[in-house]
This record gives structure tokens, C-alpha cells and sequence, in this order.
């Protein structure tokens, strides 16, 4: 494939196909953690990353799926440069993320604004992804990956996911 | 920022061990959702952990790798404080040093945002939405156990007899944290204690326990001199390493 500056948008299209392996309804343009594409001109392609969460464990297996993907379909200089600053937020997460997230049975992330409160013992009002209910009581802000809490719809009883604001 | 290799050492090595130690949970923790707390707030210290070892492999450029210098330095290399190598104890110790830890973590990071070097600045403004969430949590249960049964109460009590000692090295500064604040990389660390003290009194108040008289403190830990626990946690952290040199998954 012959890189052109025209084609930054076709990388665009490219990184749609990659999912976030721990939440495989997103694709990485989804979670927001694509930051740039820079295409210098010598047939190479480098593609900005930044980590949802510092520890992560997804996150290098991402970055060698940018690579694989951006491979097969003829890229073959691919460089994923991973960048800190700024931090990365659950308000870069696409409203289509969001839709998708709660069709998948997680609930999305409320603004952020939320996140950077100390109160104590208070619980976050979240939607039940399945019925909507607000009646629902968290359960431990710690759930089974580093981005999600545990929640429960006092409702339809089922326990979900609540994908943390961050 | 060569020159600082062992501050950034130090504040890789406080993540790894404390991060260690937590790890220590998994699959004992008292009921399944805190023993996924517990292992997550790990997982979110091994990360910054990895991020500083990262950072101080890119300034040695000697060959030295993350892995490295994790898995393949020696106890007395070590620069964390000591604090962090305290044993699990009870759960009313390791939520309690977490609480001495996290808040000393974030009044930290928070400094450290403003940071003459712009990756120190990056590594801790990222941590720091995740240290939130720590001190929220530990403060909680400290809050839960202090104002909980007689039984708790008396845990929390012993859990401050056995780690108070270990908070005041927090913030004394080494060589190398005066040598940072020399160059604009981290503020003086000592202002951070009248901050940390009104906190601990917040929470302890609410958790009924009484806050204890400034007293002996135990010190060496950012000398490389630990307490016998070092030993202990390396032997089992660096193992795989040590036995089969050059493993990987």
C-alpha cells in the first residue's frame, strides 16, 4: 500500500477494527485511546496511544494489534508509541462507545466531572443497563478489570458491570 | 535527568513493593469483592511502578530493562521506604498502611504534577486519578473497622501500634530527594506532613481512633537498609529471574 498524506483518514478507518480485548465491543477510536496518526512520508505509519489506566494489562497486548492489523492490510512500518500526558479520561470515549457499551450489558461511564470526589461511603447513581431502574447500590468500586465497578439493580436484581469514570 | 536516576528508583521501588505486598491477597482476601479490590489497587501499583522502571531503563541506557531493574537488583539497591515492606498482617494493617501510603501518595503526585521533569509530571498526573480511588477506599475501611465492633476497633488500635513508627521516614528527606528538590524535580517533601497529619486526623476522628504523639521513627529504607521483610519479599518476587535467567512468559 502506498502511504500518502491523503491516507491518514484511511488509518482512521484501519484502527476501527481493532477491539479492546478486554471489552471487545469497543474499538480503540471507541475508548478514545487513539491519540494521533502520523504518517512521516518515508512509507512508515505512527500511531499515538495513551493507557486508560496505569497498569493495564491490555494495553500492550493493544498496541501489538495496531500492529498486526495495520500489517495485513499492507502497512508494513508500523510504529506505536504509547504517551502519558495528557491523562487519558472516560470523556474521550465515543457517545457510539457509550451506546455500545450498554447494549453490551455494561453501564457507561457517567462525565468525569464525578471522579475526583474524596466523599466518603457515597455511591454514584447508575443506570441498570437492562432495565434502566436507578434503583441500584454499588457493590465494590473495584470489579473484574481495572476500568469497571461492581454494581447491582435493587430492580431487576442482576449485578452489572458500571465502566468507572476515570 | 540522569543525575536523578535514584529518586525516580525510589518512587518506582514504593510502587512495586507495596504493589507486591498487596498481591500478597489474591485469592485470601475476606470476601471476593475486597479480595478484587485489593489485587486491583495492586495491579494499579505495579503499573506505576512499571512506568518509573521504564523511565529510569530509558535514562541509564545501559541495557537495563523494567524487568531488570525489578527482578535483578539487590535488597540493599532497593529505595523504598519502609513502610511499603511491612507485612500483611490482618486486614486492618494492610488497609491501614494503605491509608498511610495512598495519602501520602497523592499529596505527593499532586506536587510531583508540577514537576521540572515533564515524564516524572505525566507518570504521577496519570497515578494520581487512580490514587484517588485508593484513599477513598482505605479511608473507608479504616473508617469501618475504627467505628465497627470492639473486636475491629482493638485491630485498628494494634495495626497503629505496629506501623506509626514507619510513617515518619515518609517525610525526611534522602540525599536524592534533595538533590531533586534542588533541581525543580519534586518540592520540599517535608512541607507534605502538616497535609497528611490534618487528613489522618479527619479520618481517624470519624473512625473513632485516637491519632498518635509524634514519636521514635524508623529510618534506612531510602538508604537501602531494610527491615528483615526485604529479604523475604525478593526472594519470592525475584525468584523466576534468579533461577531461570533470561525467562519469559
Amino acid at each position: 500500500m502506498v502511504i500518502s498524506q491523503h491516507d491518514i483518514a484511511t488509518i482512521w478507518s484501519i484502527l476501527e477494527n481493532v477491539n479492546d480485548p478486554e471489552v471487545p465491543v469497543l474499538s480503540v477510536i471507541d475508548l478514545g485511546i487513539i491519540r494521533k496518526v502520523i504518517i512521516p512520508g518515508d512509507g512508515s505509519v505512527e500511531v499515538i496511544i495513551t493507557p486508560t489506566y496505569t497498569g493495564c494489562p491490555a494495553m500492550d497486548m493493544i498496541s501489538a494489534n495496531i500492529r498486526m492489523e495495520l500489517m495485513e492490510k499492507g502497512i508494513e512500518k508500523v510504529k506505536v508509541t504509547t504517551v502519558l500526558s495528557p491523562a487519558w479520561t472516560t470523556d474521550w470515549m465515543s457517545e457510539a462507545g457509550k451506546n455500545k457499551l450498554k447494549e453490551y450489558g455494561i453501564a457507561p461511564p457517567l462525565p468525569k466531572q464525578q471522579v475526583c470526589r474524596t466523599t466518603l461511603f457515597s455511591d454514584e447513581v447508575i443506570s441498570c443497563p437492562k432495565c434502566n431502574s436507578y434503583h441500584t447500590r454499588k457493590i465494590s468500586e473495584f470489579g473484574s478489570t481495572a476500568c469497571k465497578a461492581l454494581y447491582q439493580c435493587l430492580d431487576c436484581l442482576e449485578p452489572f458491570d458500571y465502566f468507572k469514570c476515570h | 535527568m540522569k543525575e536523578h536516576l535514584p529518586y525516580i528508583l525510589h518512587l518506582a521501588d514504593n510502587a512495586l513493593i507495596i504493589g507486591h505486598r498487596n498481591s500478597e491477597w489474591c485469592g485470601h482476601g475476606p470476601v471476593l469483592e475486597q479480595d478484587i479490590a485489593i489485587t486491583n489497587i495492586a495491579l494499579d501499583h505495579i503499573g506505576q511502578a512499571r512506568n518509573f522502571y521504564q523511565y529510569a531503563a530509558l535514562l541509564k541506557a545501559d541495557g537495563s530493562t523494567e524487568d531488570s531493574l525489578a527482578y535483578l537488583r539487590t535488597e540493599r539497591e532497593f529505595r523504598n521506604c519502609l513502610l511499603v515492606e511491612q507485612r500483611n498482617g490482618d486486614w486492618a494493617q494492610t488497609v491501614l498502611r494503605q491509608f498511610f501510603f495512598s495519602n501520602y501518595q497523592s499529596l505527593l503526585y499532586t506536587s510531583l504534577e508540577q514537576s521540572g521533569d515533564e515524564q516524572i509530571a505525566a507518570i504521577s498526573s496519570k497515578a494520581l486519578k487512580e490514587v484517588t480511588y485508593h484513599i477513598r477506599w482505605s479511608s473507608e475501611w479504616v473508617i469501618r473497622l475504627g467505628d465497627g465492633t470492639d473486636e475491629s476497633h482493638n485491630r485498628m488500635l494494634q495495626a497503629i501500634n505496629e506501623l506509626w513508627p514507619y510513617t515518619g521516614e515518609l517525610f525526611m528527606p534522602a540525599d536524592f530527594e534533595t538533590r531533586a528538590r534542588i533541581d525543580n524535580v519534586v518540592t520540599d517533601i517535608t512541607v507534605l506532613k502538616d497535609p497528611w497529619e490534618n487528613k489522618l486526623k479527619e479520618v481517624f476522628d470519624e473512625a473513632g481512633l485516637p491519632v498518635p504523639a509524634p514519636g521514635f521513627s524508623q529510618t534506612g529504607g531510602k538508604q537501602g537498609t531494610h527491615t528483615e521483610y526485604m529479604g523475604y519479599i525478593l526472594a519470592e518476587l525475584q525468584y523466576m529471574q534468579r533461577t531461570y535467567p533470561q525467562s519469559q512468559w
